[in-house]
């Protein structure tokens, strides 16, 4: 394991919003095509972590590395604003709960999903045009909404197509905050088939934060538990799941209905 | 108050209660030095201190106070209002500072060193020593796309300017033209993203390298900004959707003119329906056939700054 670089380095990073909540001390590594769940109650710091990894919070300690595409492996802290909004905008994509935080909700589908392109400079509409049709079959949404706005979709249709949106320049990590958690039980197996397929095709890492079990259990190469802002336990998801170690993860586990 | 007989086109006498240019000193000079700072990083808004004017925000507030801040006493003035120099807002603006500074006012583009303007650019091509000054509404070119001031700032500074193409986009998309038709956004001197305030996308070129001075004041949103003289100023596109200025299958009803901006007036309910150029100082001109009578006196404008410059002049050699 050793030998191949990680794509995302964490290391003793801590961020509080008022020195008592948030995440603690929290250590990980990623690899580049891994994906990796991060669990726990609410109010355990999951979504302060993956504030504080994608620097959309600056943490208050410790260090987050990124394998970069040009400057290869470095700390976040020492890059500019600009180029870590570089970053944000074409190596790394975001997934939000709820769609219509992640969308523009009165444009057109075409037009959320071309933005970032037209955002690195592509200003050919035809081209833009037809990577934007590409991507919405991609998604499973027939190519003629293209020109409908997010309004008129469902709601799977409306996290598919901010997947879609945040894909578009080829990132190699994505953070995805609770992605299945406002859709109904078909729908969310339908759309996590979809990301574990997606995964594997372009070779992506994620952290994803769930309170949901059986996300981890489908998507995820490697889970953390979290409680009251630290990890108290991590490792592989099956081993995590079938052989819960600290008593918190033992009641997480055994609280799933068993069928 | 003005006496009521005096008709309202007719020149007002100066008011010696007021100030020259009817803001005091230290306020004029705090607006020369956002001026100035707007003419040395073209497009970029400058915040100023915006003063109480005596008519309400959305009538010109910022540009107002904008030609208060740079006329002087040879300055010829003219003020026009959607091309027109006989509406409300020309009219009152004109005797305004006709009562305050007491300076010689024009019609005639030509003759005018200062022009304050809501919605157009004229039609005579502006010259050399002219000074061009924009009423603006709404400053940001990036409010739509992001309503958080801090964020807007930071988006200009990183020049992230990509957003604004989803509009046109969507434009294309929903009318398979490019179909925003005033206030289209622009990008001066490869840098900075500016709103060309609410002029036609027709006088769009009128920007590019113009050898005139432009200045817009936001009263409102208390902002300047300028188009410093030969700066270049290019319309937003897609290269498959150039961008393209409005036409006209008809001429001027009034002046047969073919290449200018027309206004569609509706006669009756039958239909009936005219075109006239919306400039109508340069409509009634071409109309006289007198196009090239007059002498150029923005000559004389030119002079009259020359002159003005040099009182500050400092001796070379002081520097350094």
């Amino acid at each position: 394991m050793s030998a191949i670089q990680p794509l995302l380095s964490v290391r003793n990073m801590t961020h509080t919003w008022d020195g008592v909540h948030g995440c603690r001390d929290i250590d990980f590594d990623l690899f580049p095509g891994e994906v990796l769940c991060v669990v726990g109650e609410s109010g355990s710091g999951k979504s302060t972590l993956l504030q504080a990894v994608s620097y959309q919070v600056t943490p208050k300690f410790g260090s987050v590395w990124y394998d970069t595409r040009d400057a290869g492996f470095t700390d976040l802290a020492r890059l500019t604003a600009a180029e870590r909004r570089m970053l944000a905008r074409t190596d790394w994509g975001f997934v939000r709960q709820n769609a219509r935080d992640g969308l523009r909700m009165q444009v057109s589908a075409g037009a959320n999903i071309a933005e970032r392109l037209m955002a690195i400079g592509d200003r050919h509409y035809g081209d833009l045009r037809a990577v934007a049709g590409e991507w919405l079959s991609k998604m499973e949404i027939e190519a003629d909404r293209l020109d409908d706005t997010p309004q008129q979709f469902s709601g799977g249709m409306q996290q598919r197509l901010q997947i879609a949106r945040n894909l578009v320049t080829r990132p190699r990590m994505v953070f995805m905050d609770e992605p299945t958690a406002s859709l109904d039980v078909s729908v969310q197996a339908r759309l996590l088939d979809l990301l574990r397929q997606l995964v594997t095709d372009l070779d992506l890492a994620a952290i994803v934060v769930t309170h949901d079990l059986a996300v981890a259990r489908l998507l995820a190469h490697r889970t953390v538990v979290m409680r009251g802002g630290y990890i108290v336990e991590s490792g592989l998801t099956d081993q995590i799941l079938d052989d819960p170690q600290h008593p918190y993860t033992q009641l997480l586990v055994s609280s799933i209905l068993q069928s | 108050m003005i006496p009521a007989h005096v008709h309202p086109a007719a020149p007002v006498e100066r008011d010696p209660h007021y100030n020259f240019g009817y803001l005091d000193e230290s306020t004029k000079r705090m607006l020369r030095r956002a001026l100035l700072k707007a003419v040395a990083i073209p497009g970029y808004q400058v915040p100023f201190g915006s003063r109480e004017m005596p008519l309400p925000y959305g009538w010109g507030t910022g540009g107002i106070q904008v030609t208060a801040a740079i006329i002087g006493a040879n300055d010829v003035l003219k003020v026009i209002d959607q091309g027109s120099d006989d509406t409300t807002n020309a009219v009152n603006i004109r005797r305004f500072f006709g009562r305050v500074t007491g300076v010689a006012t024009t019609e005639s583009t030509r003759d005018a060193s200062i022009i304050q303007t809501r919605h157009r650019i004229p039609e005579t091509p502006l010259g050399k020593g002219q000074i061009m000054v924009y009423q603006v509404p709404i400053p940001e070119p990036l409010r739509w796309l992001e309503p958080s001031e801090t964020e807007t700032r930071t988006m200009h500074a990183l020049a992230e300017y990509g957003g604004m193409h989803v509009r046109l986009y969507e434009d294309i998309a929903q009318y398979g033209h490019i179909a925003t038709t005033y206030d289209y956004p622009v990008m001066v001197n490869g840098r900075y993203m500016m709103r060309p305030s609410p002029i036609p996308k027709f006088d769009n070129p009128k920007l590019d390298h113009s050898p005139a001075l432009m200045l817009f004041g936001a009263g409102r949103e208390k902002r300047v900004y300028a188009v410093p003289p030969y700066t270049s100023v290019k319309s937003l596109d897609f290269a498959d959707h150039p961008f393209t200025i409005e036409q006209w299958d008809e001429c001027c009803d009034v002046c047969g003119s073919t290449n200018t901006f027309l206004d569609e007036i509706i006669l009756d309910d039958q239909g009936t329906r005219r075109f006239v150029c919306s400039d109508t100082e340069y409509c009634a001109h071409h109309a006289a056939g007198a196009e090239d009578k007059k002498e150029p006196a923005q000559q004389r404008a030119a002079a009259a700054r020359v002159d003005a410059s040099t009182i500050g002049h400092i001796p070379a050699g002081a520097a350094s």
